[in-house]
């Protein structure tokens, strides 16, 4: 094969420009649909512990039609169909004058995508502490929100920091899926150097470091999270 | 103080308590004893609503449990629990597990609850380990702390379920003698337990269960002299016998 390679084709102007943007996007696009995708998904997650009937059938109603289509039709559904759905006035609005409409569209679909994910590791954390924990707290007078506030919560969410993790791992790579409506992320920049140079193999090289370097944050935060979270003597220890 | 009156409950079509009724007076310790799935620890649990009756009424100091008007988290801070499994909750130390409710439910001032908490720990000869996490203590010691942790609600009663059941053969004593205490000090008590030397030294009535009926309902002396009831003359010469 005959490539004429030039790495330093990733550091002239305009590329690296492209590049940094590419890496904001991406960086923002992730962040801002975690937010939503933890605060969602703990509203959904402990409502499907919860004694009322409604709340559980809400929850898994949530859960199951979000995690089951996939996430590229999803992120389809968000910018071409959701404004035709919505009444005539928020449809023209999100339309012609929503700021950044591609980027809205991704965040709010990787968010409740990534929240119905969320909710089900809070449940499972949840669920997975002994029903004797509640019995005592109801027994010293604490009512349900109490006894979510401050045991139910507290150690479920202690539980589920490794599984966390992973979901907020997947959160940066799935944004990747946000090229597909026209967010200029990371990936979306990399092939368009590819289209205006033909340096393809540097420019997709330069997208999986990024991936990799972003992804290897976040798991020394999260590890760094789980050491602060950590009960002493209660359930894996690890070596400091 | 406590009175239970005709109570019924089923898990599904399944009756766990048929008909029970008995009435414990202020200061009164009565141990529940009977063989396993017989319904003693349900029993105790309807007392403070830990779990739903069908029928029946049972009333803690005038005011009733099963009773959708009742404001069940008021009630229950009146009434301390002791669990099996200990139930101290992990994530907090000693000090925290007992000063949780103090100031979430009784509105206590941190710096109140630390100082009450302090004399508890101390009382059930704990004084210098309200530092520790749950996991660092030993079993009984877990205990312990959780008896403090009831008691730590100033409680008009206090149930027991199971408390040594969990516990090592070395450890038993240590809770029995706390349980002893507070039973000299006046404290109105439930025990569900299997301890027949705890019963014989500290209660002064047993009540016998057996596949949900109370069978027999008698003061020390009565049960361990001559229990009336066959079932209950085989469940003692079963667990006395070592």
């Amino acid at each position: 094969m005959k490539y004429n390679w030039n790495w330093g084709i990733l550091f002239e102007d305009p590329y690296f420009g492209w590049l940094i943007s590419g890496i904001q996007w991406t960086l923002m696009v992730s962040a801002i649909a975690w937010i939503i995708a933890f605060s969602l998904g703990s509203i959904v997650g402990v409502a499907r512990t919860v004694d009322s009937r409604w709340a559980r059938g809400l929850g898994t109603a949530y859960v199951e039609g979000f995690r089951n289509v996939p996430l590229l039709v999803q992120m389809f559904l968000w910018f071409y169909v959701v404004p035709e759905l919505v009444p005539e006035d928020l449809g023209r609005w999100m339309k012609r004058d929503m700021p950044f409409p591609e980027a809205t569209s991704a965040i709010l679909c990787l968010g409740t995508y990534t929240a119905s994910r969320v909710a089900e590791q809070v449940r499972a954390g949840i669920e997975s502490i002994p029903r004797g924990q509640k019995a005592a707290g109801y027994a010293m007078g604490l009512t349900t929100f109490q006894v979510y506030r401050h045991l139910l919560v507290p150690v479920g969410y202690r539980i589920i920091v490794p599984p966390l993790t992973s979901e907020f791992l997947t959160i940066f790579k799935n944004s990747s899926l946000a090229l597909t409506i026209g967010v200029a992320e990371v990936l979306f920049q990399a092939r368009q150097i590819e289209n205006y140079t033909f340096q393809g193999f540097e420019a997709f090289t330069a997208a999986t470091l990024i991936y990799l370097v972003v992804t290897m944050i976040v798991v020394l935060i999260m590890g760094y999270v789980e050491q602060r979270a950590r009960i002493p003597g209660y359930g894996v220890q690890r070596e400091p | 103080m406590i009175e239970i009156e005709h109570v019924n409950k089923w898990f599904g079509s399944f009756q766990v308590l048929k008909d029970n009724s008995s009435s414990i007076s202020k200061g009164e310790v009565v141990v529940i004893c009977g063989p396993s799935g017989s319904g003693k620890s349900t029993l105790i649990k309807c007392v403070n609503g830990l779990e739903p009756f069908q029928e029946g009424r049972i009333t803690v100091d005038g005011v009733s449990v099963g009773d959708s008007a009742t404001n069940l988290p008021k009630l229950r801070s009146q009434i301390g629990m002791v669990f099996q499994n200990f139930e101290l909750f992990p994530h907090m130390t000693a000090m925290q597990n007992i000063c949780l409710a103090q100031t979430k439910v009784l509105g206590r001032s941190q710096d109140e609850a630390t100082e009450r908490t302090q004399k508890l720990l101390d009382r059930v000869g704990l004084g210098d380990l309200g530092y520790k996490y749950p996991s660092e203590l030993s079993g009984g010691q877990q205990q312990r702390v959780a008896i403090a942790r009831a008691l730590a609600m100033d409680p008009i009663a206090m149930l027991f379920d199971e408390p040594t059941s969990a516990l090592d053969p070395e450890m038993i004593n240590e809770v029995l003698d706390v349980m002893q205490e507070l039973a000299r000090s006046g404290m109105t008590m439930m025990v569900v337990t299997h301890e027949m030397g705890f019963a014989r030294r500290v209660a002064d009535r047993v009540i016998f269960m057996d596949e949900g009926e109370i069978v027999e309902d008698a003061t020390k002396e009565d049960f361990f002299g001559k229990p009336r009831s066959d079932r209950a003359q085989l469940f003692l010469s079963k667990i006395l016998e070592h």
